[in-house]
């Protein structure tokens, strides 16, 4: 199963899990997966049902421009980043 | 210099004369400001005169009634836009305070900030008609630095700036970010030695040449052109359509050549306000920032406080790092401190660790990009504070950074492990060098070396490669050339065609020409253009080798393509160059364009170190540059002339930081060194030679190895001085810039303690 690795100042809403074991094919499906058992945490990672401008997502260490399109497979480790928009 | 090895390549790894070069060097290359038109109009704007104030009224009967004044607009003829981020091709942006920066709307939040445009018939009259326009002001306090900002009870710039995490209230702190691995606590408990210190960086500017500049032509059927020197017209599009609250189709950006960028020609300033004063008028409208006007209100990179602590074992282990930064986003939310964050420890592996960064409005311009972002400020901190560790040890600085350095496998500070790097290479290089292996015997001289990670961009990119009917090409991308990046085009189009490089044009299209390309920028232009080129190439052969199969009345399977040559497998069928298919491309279905748009994965990190020896004049504090040498992992050096010239650009750039450069503001907030005799840059007279070592560590991500390297190599001077001074006088720096004041107090600081110190003896 994919492992979707949460950024530290949202752990709050993970008891403290940095690592969670998540279900789902695409990066949209893994953050449903982390709202129904995190209720709350998928307000911080979107915005109008579209990863937050602010966040990137990165799969097994590839930014993933597809952004919650982005596929993931059973070994799949999924990150959540700070988009780099610095200067704009 | 050392020469990189171009392998089994033709032309990769040459160093032919750049396609473009003639054109600059007559003066012939048209430049932003260089564009002129039947009827146009010039333009000035009114700037304000105060770091903070809220604007009571803004009358402009007076200019407007000045003969030749043609238009005025205020940000009341700016749609507002909504405050949500939005994506603008591949960035997110904040419209509503984009809007706010190019023309303010009811506060003025920095020295320079713009409040009205005016359009003439001359650019005396528009000046002239800029000081008619009446402006009342209510002055408020200045809000200059991270610490005044973050102090509880700060005048607050932006009112609709909120602290989600403590009740809504009203604040200055547009963004906290947080990194944590492990136990940092256990991991200082196990340090046996731990240095903590705080850094201040000095807000510093790209420096380019030419100043901002936008031509707007509005037509009546409601398409606009805008040109401009930019460092991406796709942006310029969608940004200012942003502005402008009009669809992106509706305007056609044609990038000029571009004097200088460095990040900072990445947003706009001006370009909508060109448009929306040609819509007034009827007229094209031309306006072009003057050098104060560029220091004063054009996009400089964030000043910073850094507070690091960081732990070694004996022998040589750095276990665990404790990091609060905050950064100054100037007026409106978005310093590169998060990107700071993430590069400030990324050479080495940290099993404990743990980052807080906070991006600070403050009332300075508007930050915009510059040459890595964030991670020079970061670098500055940590590489001096690894420094100072690998002192304590009794290591030397390359091999300690080696012992901890990251490889294929490390873990990222976000988390996610790197793969195939050139860290270790970078410092072996430095290590290997003559310049690292020769002695300093001399009073007041040191050597220091550092280190510096820089992420490199993918994004978006197209090409086309057309072939003509003389069998040369030319090579179409969208990406704005501004540091040899169409050599790079050309060279990588003439490999995989078998063309002489000059066979190749390379051609830098507009908006309406060429598919989506995203910004020159993050180093991404040699890496994804070159694989949006790479891919098209191929496009243009796959389509080449059905055209001689047609000729040769074979199965296209039956071509192969080798060497620059189509080969048929039929000794009665001699091979065939690209030369003499395109003289058939008529007869056999018609022109060859070869297609491909690239979203790029694959991005290869850059890494760099850099040796740098200095001079210090113990009684004036002055610091002389005596040698410097920077190794950088370029994956593969297309051109190895243009990667060593963006090596030597950023370290130039880096010895700035350290030394010369800072924004210079008077306690009521208005900057007072806006020329370049007072924002004082290095010039050629104050470096000397910059050796290169050009590292190899191929990307395995991109067709060619290509990593990307027109940012990394600014990361490390700064802290590489700190280190050299340190050497040479013993006095650790913990503030840019290192200039003669600021070390000479130093010096005379730790004499007066020595002094004392013997005194007591006696």
């Amino acid at each position: 199963m994919p492992i979707a690795i949460i950024p530290a100042l949202l752990r709050k809403y993970t008891a403290g899990q940095e690592r969670i074991t998540v279900q789902g094919r695409t990066v949209r499906e893994v953050v449903a997966d982390l709202e129904r058992h995190y209720p709350g945490i998928a307000a911080h990672l979107l915005e109008d049902g579209d990863l937050k401008p602010s966040i990137a997502v990165s799969i097994d260490g590839e930014i993933a421009p597809e952004g919650l399109l982005g596929p993931v497979d059973e070994a799949s480790e999924v990150y959540f980043l700070p988009a780099l928009g610095g200067g704009r | 210099m050392a020469a990189s090895s171009n392998g089994n390549f033709r032309v990769i790894g040459t160093r032919p004369i750049r396609h473009d070069g003639i054109e600059k060097v007559v003066g012939r290359a048209k430049y932003g400001a260089d564009y002129s038109f039947p009827g146009m109009l010039h333009g000035k704007l009114l700037r304000s005169p105060h770091a903070h104030a809220r604007i009571k009224s803004i009358n402009v009967e007076k200019a407007l009634k000045l003969p030749g004044v043609k238009a005025i607009v205020t940000g009341k003829d700016l749609p507002r836009a909504e405050n949500k981020i939005e994506q603008a091709g591949e960035m997110a942006i904040n419209p509503y305070y984009l809007s706010m920066n190019i023309l303010a709307h009811d506060k003025v939040l920095y020295d320079g900030h713009a409040i009205a445009a005016v359009a003439a018939t001359s650019p005396h009259i528009a000046e002239e008609a800029v000081r008619l326009i009446e402006v009342e002001y209510e002055v408020l306090p200045p809000v200059m630095t991270v610490d005044a900002a973050m102090k509880p009870g700060a005048a607050i710039l932006l009112h609709d700036l909120r602290n989600k995490e403590e009740g809504n209230k009203e604040t200055n702190v547009a963004q906290h970010h947080q990194f944590k691995r492990g136990d940092v606590e256990a991991g200082f408990k196990s340090a046996d030695f731990i240095v903590e210190r705080e850094f201040n960086t000095a807000m510093v500017h790209q420096g380019y040449i030419e100043p901002h500049n936008a031509v707007g032509i509005y037509n009546n059927d409601g398409q606009a052109t805008i040109y401009c020197s930019t460092q991406g017209a796709f942006d310029v599009r969608s940004l200012s359509a942003q502005v402008l609250g009009v669809p992106v189709g509706k305007l056609k950006v044609v990038p000029a050549e571009i004097g200088g960028g460095f990040g900072g020609k990445t947003t706009i300033y001006l370009e909508p306000l060109s448009v929306l004063l040609s819509q007034k008028t009827g007229a094209p409208v031309k306006l072009v920032m003057s050098r104060a006007e560029v220091l004063r209100a054009s996009g400089p990179t964030s000043g910073s406080k850094i507070k690091i602590k960081m732990g070694a074992t004996r022998d040589g282990k750095i276990i665990a790092a404790q990091i609060w930064m905050a950064y100054e986003a100037g007026a409106f939310p978005g310093s590169p401190v998060g990107a700071g964050a993430m590069c400030i420890i990324a050479p080495y592996t940290i099993e404990n660790l743990h980052i807080d960064a906070y991006d600070v409005v403050v009332n300075r311009p508007k930050t915009a990009a510059y040459r890595a972002p964030g991670a020079t400020n970061a670098a500055m901190a940590s590489e001096t504070i690894i420094d100072e560790l690998a002192d304590k040890c009794g290591i030397d600085p390359i091999d300690f950074r080696i012992m901890n350095g990251v490889k294929e496998g490390s873990p990222q500070v976000v988390g996610p492990p790197f793969k195939r790097i050139g860290f270790i290479e970078t410092c072996e290089a430095i290590k290997n060098s003559e310049h690292y292996k020769s002695k300093l015997e001399v009073p007041f001289r040191g050597r220091g070396v550092a280190s510096g990670f820089w992420f490199n961009a993918g994004m978006q990119s197209s090409a086309t490669v057309n072939i003509h009917t003389d069998g040369t090409a030319s090579v179409v991308t969208g990406s704005t050339d501004i540091g040899g990046s169409r050599a790079a085009m050309a060279m990588i189009t003439a490999e995989l065609l078998g063309l002489p490089v000059n066979d190749v044009r390379p051609v830098v299209a507009d908006t309406d020409s060429i598919g989506h390309t995203d910004v020159t920028g993050g180093s991404r232009v040699t890496f994804a253009t070159g694989m949006a080129v790479y891919e098209a190439a191929q496009d243009a052969i796959a389509q080449l080798k059905k055209r001689a199969a047609m000729v040769w009345e074979l199965k296209p399977e039956q071509v192969e393509f080798r060497d620059g040559e189509f080969l048929s497998g039929d000794p009665s069928k001699p091979p065939m160059k690209i030369k003499e298919l395109s003289k058939r491309l008529a007869r056999t279905g018609g022109p060859i364009t070869g297609r491909a748009s690239v979203n790029a994965r694959g991005v290869g990190p850059a890494f760099a170190t850099t040796c740098i020896d200095v001079e210090v004049d113990p009684d004036t504090g002055k610091v002389q540059v005596l040698r410097c040498t920077v190794a950088q992992d370029a994956g593969r050096a297309i051109h190895p002339s243009y990667v060593e010239g963006q090596m030597q650009g950023g370290t130039a750039q880096g010895i700035g930081w350290a030394l010369n450069e800072e924004y210079f503001y008077d306690d009521k907030g208005i900057l007072r060194n806006t020329g370049l005799l007072d924002y004082r840059m290095p010039t050629c007279l104050d470096l000397p030679l910059i050796e290169t070592a050009i590292v190899e560590v191929p990307n395995p991500g991109h067709p060619l190895g290509v990593r990307g390297v027109g940012e990394v190599s600014i990361v490390p001077p700064p802290a590489a001085v700190a280190n050299a001074i340190y050497d040479a006088v013993g006095v650790r720096m913990t503030e840019t810039p290192m200039s003669p004041p600021k070390l000479l107090k130093e010096i005379l600081k730790k004499r007066a303690a020595e002094n004392a110190q013997s005194a007591a003896a006696d």
